[in-house]
């Protein structure tokens, strides 16, 4: 596509006066990654509709926009400013990232158990970076799309959680990563590392926050490598700016018997793409991706995910649930590829649409690719409007209609949100949920 | 109370009611029972304001007041209530939260004071002792995952916290055993008061030995085509209502 053509001579040029002042620069194994997502970035650059994975999110508006990599810190901010959007109720190791760095301020790592190591990115490459050498990029490797090149050739910083054997962190993990946007679009490319041992145990919370309206992109890439036995919660909570861009990738690898839940709340930014993946890699591993997206106006979210089954016995569960209102737009894909010898693999995936209005459009694919004969796949997706009997039901009793629908829409989503284990987060979605509802007054509702 | 005149009312282009007469006063409990496709549901819900059923002529008021006109929401103000056959569950909805936004709905269009979560909740476990409802569906989704007899209970029991002026009753006795109607006939029987009306639509006549009536109408073909007292309910029993056919045709 032309229109990617002077794009990449942007962040060429960008990549040139910055890489010398890039985190863990002077690394040759660091410098040799992100010249080669570079040259990568300068083959294959923005995806288009051609691409069958992008075919339903033109990511035309981002490439349009020169986008600026960060790497002003900007400090000043104070807790307060952030209000209720920092979970005051949770108890956690937090991890605030400013504008693509991490911010001590913002952070309130505590005490950490024995066999946890938790720090930036930036900070690990500094202070180990023998220890990331043989772990970075292993799994997103920046050659899926051109986001994921930009990537790894621009991070700026990110998490690195490191649980030893066994080792079980009672608090859970609370990243937050803040867009102060100002001026000129500027882009922060954020990379996480979770490497969970044998057996250890651990909840992470990526909570995305902006203040501020100008345009900008995240672009986030998060690699996790479970062990055998290793149980992780994730949640991806994105609930940034209506001009902002956010597009991300999950990517997992899990040994044998290990455990995944993920959970994804997005809400916010005028296109989002999350991409969610898992290798489940060895016997009995299973994963669980839950998912709420709730759209208006003429916002655009894409949830793609992909779970390899490539042993026997693994188990996948996928609930995505949407609520689409105004003139946006959804989409979702997920793929799950069974492989020749993953016989007795458990799989099963679900995506229902609530249309609110005329003019909101999802598109819905499962893609089931199976090459195993002793599986049990199944497969289902909705789009619907809210059931008109049950409206009529509420309205019976007194209930004015607004208020109804908002009441009906709430039960729709509320499933979602039941499945998320950690409370204050269960809160924070609510609460987010019931406020796009403006008729349904949230006191008790769903008690 | 009710004033009924010659309702006529299509569903989906096809004629339903032919031409309805009632007149139901504060204090009287009503049958109306007719076999499958006699247009007794219809009614029910037509009074309720079902959205899709067209009514072609006809008045309905209540208290002189025009009901037709209203919305389903502002008819449960003015005091009519369906207790409907399928009662719809609603997930996620706490069954106190969904009852305390309609009471307080409908106190509001009164000009009455809402009611805190404290004071309804006082209020809520009174009416589900009242009606014999475990206390523990209060604290459930709005008939997620309740039985058939708990479902229809808890419309007994919306029933008691609304207090509404004219209660009608959509086949309540169905999918129920002998216990259950029981119960849920007694929470009825409970109800009854000289300032409200009952409308019983029933197919049998089994329900009509708890809730005993005092007029009974038969329906047959979109009409009222016999009234009287309890014994036209166990005549009706007796002889099946191919007689009544025969009586209408007579």
């Amino acid at each position: 596509m032309s229109a990617v053509m002077p794009m990449d001579n942007h962040y060429a040029d960008s990549f040139t006066a910055v890489r010398g002042s890039l985190p863990g620069a002077g690394l040759p194994w660091l410098d040799d990654l992100r010249a080669a997502a570079m040259d990568r970035y300068a083959t294959i650059g923005l995806p288009t509709t051609r691409q069958e994975e992008w075919k339903y999110t033109n990511v035309r508006a981002i490439a349009k926009h020169s986008f600026q990599p960060s790497l002003a810190f900007c400090t000043g901010l104070v807790e307060d400013d952030l209000g209720d959007a920092l979970m005051g109720d949770l108890e956690a190791h937090r991890f605030t990232f400013l504008n693509g760095r991490y911010s001590p301020q913002l952070s309130r790592p505590g005490k950490l158990p024995e066999g946890v190591e938790i720090c930036s990115i930036s900070s690990a490459l500094q202070d180990m970076p023998e220890v990331l050498e043989p772990l970075l990029a292993k799994q997103a490797d920046g050659s899926a799309n051109g986001f994921a090149a930009l990537n790894l050739a621009f991070f700026t910083d990110g998490a690195f959680v490191r649980l030893e054997e066994d080792a079980r962190l009672e608090r859970p993990i609370q990243l937050v990563y803040l867009t102060t946007a100002h001026g000129d679009p500027e882009t922060h490319n954020l990379r996480n590392l979770i490497v969970a041992g044998a057996g250890s145990k651990a909840t992470i919370i990526e909570h995305y926050l902006s203040i501020g309206g100008p345009v900008y992109l995240n672009n986030v890439v998060t690699e996790a490598v479970l062990s055998a036995n290793a149980d992780l919660e994730h949640y991806k909570l994105q609930q940034e700016s209506l001009k902002g861009y956010h597009v991300s990738t999950l990517q997992a690898l899990q040994a044998r018997d290990s455990r995944l839940v993920s959970h994804s709340a997005s809400v916010g930014a005028s296109l989002a793409r999350h991409d969610i993946n898992s290798v489940l890699d060895a016997e009995g591993a299973q994963c669980s991706l839950n998912g709420l997206y709730i759209t208006g106006g003429r916002q655009h979210v894409d949830f793609h995910t992909r779970v390899d089954h490539k042993k026997p016995e693994g188990v996948s569960r996928e609930y995505y649930k949407g609520v689409l209102s105004g003139k946006s737009r959804a989409v979702f894909n997920g793929k799950v590829h069974v492989h020749q010898d993953a016989q007795k693999t458990d799989a099963e995936q679900s995506n229902r649409n609530l249309l609110l209005s005329r003019d909101a459009e999802v598109d819905t694919k499962p893609e089931l690719e199976i090459y195993a004969d002793d599986v049990k796949c199944s497969h289902g997706a909705t789009i619907g409007q809210l059931d008109e009997n049950s409206v009529f039901y509420l309205r019976s009793r007194g209930i004015p209609q607004p208020v109804a629908r908002g009441m009906l829409t709430y039960g729709f989503a509320h499933d979602i949100v039941e499945r998320m284990g950690l409370e204050p987060v269960r809160h924070l979605i609510e609460n987010i949920l019931v406020s796009k509802l403006p008729h349904v007054d949230p006191s008790g509702i769903g008690q | 109370m009710l004033t009924i005149k010659d309702l006529r009312v299509d569903v989906e282009g096809k004629e339903i009611l032919k031409g309805i007469d009632l007149e139901v006063n504060a204090g009287e409990v009503h049958a109306i029972m007719g076999p499958n496709g006699s247009g007794k549901s219809t009614l029910a819900h037509v009074l309720a304001g079902r959205p899709g059923y067209e009514v072609v002529s006809g008045e309905v008021t209540l208290d002189g007041e025009d009901l037709l006109d209203k919305a389903p929401e502002e008819r449960a103000c003015d005091g009519v209530f369906l207790a409907f056959q399928y009662p719809v569950e609603v997930p996620g909805v706490n069954n106190t939260y969904f009852l305390k936004t309609a009471l307080n709905a409908i106190r509001k269009s009164r000009g009455q004071e809402e009611l805190d979560a404290m004071d309804f909740l006082q209020l809520a476990r009174e009416k589900a002792k009242f009606v014999n409802m475990d206390e523990g569906l209060l604290k459930r989704s709005v008939n997620e995952g309740f039985s058939g007899g708990e479902k229809k209970r808890n419309e007994i029991f919306q029933m008691a916290v609304l207090e509404p002026r004219l209660a009608i009753l959509d086949e309540t006795d169905s999918g129920l055993d002998i216990d259950a109607l029981r119960i849920v006939s007694e929470g009825v029987n409970a109800l009854r008061r000289e300032d409200r009306a009952i409308i019983v639509v029933t197919h049998y006549q089994r329900l009509l030995n708890y809730i005993v009536p005092d007029f009974v109408h038969v329906l047959s073909g979109g009409r009222i085509v016999k009234s009287g007292d309890r014994g036209l309910a166990l005549e009706l029993e007796e002889q099946g209502y191919g007689w009544i056919d025969k009586v209408a045709s007579a």
